[in-house]
């Protein structure tokens, strides 16, 4: 596909020896949500983290095969992976801010991670269109000074929203983002996807097939590391090409 | 819901399904039987036996609520997807389809209590054998629905085109009766109701076909010219 913003191929991730993902090629298109299902442990977490470098990080993991962003291996040796992460952000399931931190800190700590140095007011103003984009601004805009533990489980995790765009990704990778929050704060996340991906190419793994349903234009079934169907989200839920996807989304033993 | 698949891992949920099933069956049975009964109380002139029909309608629309209720349960309930969300949504219309038969059974059973009130105009002979044939067309759907067999919908669809024939017949030849007798009239566009409610019925049959084709091949073939499972 021509329009795709991120894409994979032949990606296979180890952990140690033993081979997590199968050779997964898939495409993600620009400015649209791609969701990505399967049953626990069929490899969407670690297919997510591969796509901004995250998987290396943990000890004895590696992949092989491309990961391309606008065409570019991010894999390539020239390549600094803070540099992808930057470009490739990331929002994980459970809120992560950093409990201490004011809000506005915790929204500013990517460009002083990043090393980007700002202006006192260029700073301010990134951290209001931030948490403006993360629908949070209206909410915290009289308390930026207090602690980020001090908001509910679904402002913190928007707070972790806002945090990741501060530093202006094109990509933003969410691993459940939904799973710790409840019915409300879920609903305003997935609000936020369909206004994010005006601006953002949104990749998002999630259990909740139904969200996957409601907030995705392209979906993507894994199982036990195989990617078994790909395609747009609408004909994956009412009429799935493999038999597999069909046992899993109408939640059918295997 | 292809039999084949396998069951689904919430006990509960597989239940329902099934329920919803053998529940739109059942009244299929009895709807299929309310055309015969109300055929037959017009061919036998029997007014008792139009009554009784007409008064069984209620457990027809009793079935019609219920089957009703159980889909909305299964959607609101369970976010049906895929193949169960095309069985789920079928079983909503082919109720409603069911139903509509059901009226119509109800509307052929008054035509006959008011045509027994008179002399017969003509022995019947077109109308038993297009009431057969719209009735086996409700049954072959509902087989078809039940084993998920597109062929089979396939003959019901191509099988309208003969009761639309038999009810321009009946009409071409009413309107001769009437042309001949103006007498004759009350009692010819009595039976020409009747040739018109079982081209409706065969019409809710091939809807119920249809729908079959959609529920197992996930392809929409209504209201297309050519109509190709």
């Amino acid at each position: 596909m021509a329009d795709n913003k991120m894409s994979t191929r032949d990606l296979r991730a180890f952990f140690h020896k033993v081979e997590a993902l199968h050779g997964v090629t898939l495409g993600f298109a620009g400015n649209r949500v791609t969701a990505i299902i399967g049953p626990s442990g069929c490899g969407k977490s670690t297919l997510v983290r591969c796509l901004n470098r995250m998987h290396e990080v943990v000890p004895g993991a590696a992949c092989t095969g491309q990961v391309l962003l606008d065409g570019e291996d991010i894999y390539a040796p020239a390549i600094d992976p803070v540099q992808v992460r930057r470009r490739v952000g990331m929002v994980f399931q459970k809120p992560t801010p950093f409990p201490t931190m004011s809000i506005e800190d915790n929204v500013a700590a990517g460009l002083k991670l990043n090393g980007i140095a700002v202006s006192r007011a260029e700073r301010d103003r990134m951290v209001e269109e931030s948490l403006r984009r993360a629908a949070l601004w209206d909410e915290v805009k009289d308390r930026l000074k207090r602690p980020g533990a001090s908001l509910s489980g679904g402002q913190q995790q928007r707070l972790c929203v806002a945090r990741a765009l501060a530093v202006e990704p094109e990509v933003l990778l969410m691993d459940e983002p939904c799973s710790a929050l409840d019915p409300i704060s879920t609903a305003r996340i997935e609000e936020l996807l369909l206004e994010l991906k005006e601006n953002f190419t949104i990749i998002i793994v999630t259990h909740n097939m139904q969200q996957a349903a409601r907030c995705s234009d392209f979906t993507a079934f894994l199982y036990a590391g195989d990617l078994i169907e790909f395609g747009e989200t609408k004909q994956i839920f009412t009429t799935p090409a493999r038999r597999e996807t069909e046992d899993y989304i109408t939640g059918r033993f295997g | 819901m292809d039999n084949s698949l396998p069951q689904h891992t919430n006990r509960q949920y597989e239940e329902e399904l099934r329920g919803l099933r053998s529940g739109l069956l059942k009244m299929g049975g009895v709807v299929e039987r309310q055309i015969a009964d109300a055929i037959e109380s017009l061919v036998e002139r029997n007014t008792g036996q139009a009554r009784e029909t007409l008064e069984r309608d209620a457990e027809v629309n009793r079935m019609d609520t219920e089957m009703d209720e159980r889909c909305i349960r299964l959607l609101a309930l369970h976010q049906p997807a895929a193949s169960d969300l095309r069985f789920i949504t079928t079983g909503l219309k082919i109720t409603t389809d069911l139903e509509r038969i059901g009226d119509n059974a109800v509307n052929i059973c008054e035509r006959a209590i008011e045509l027994n009130e008179e002399p017969q105009l003509k022995p019947y002979i077109d109308i038993p054998r297009m009431a057969e044939i719209a009735q086996t067309m409700v049954k072959d759907s509902l087989d078809a629905f039940m084993r998920d067999d597109t062929t089979l919908a396939q003959e019901v669809i191509e099988r309208d085109d003969e009761v639309d024939r038999l009810n321009y017949q009946i009409y071409r030849e009413l309107l001769s009766y009437m042309a001949e007798d103006p007498q004759t009239i009350p009692r010819a566009t009595r039976i020409l109701f009747v040739s018109k409610y079982l081209e409706r019925i065969a019409d809710h049959a091939t809807n119920i076909a249809e729908m079959v084709v959609y529920m197992v091949k996930g392809s929409t073939i209504r209201h297309m010219e050519k109509k190709k499972a």
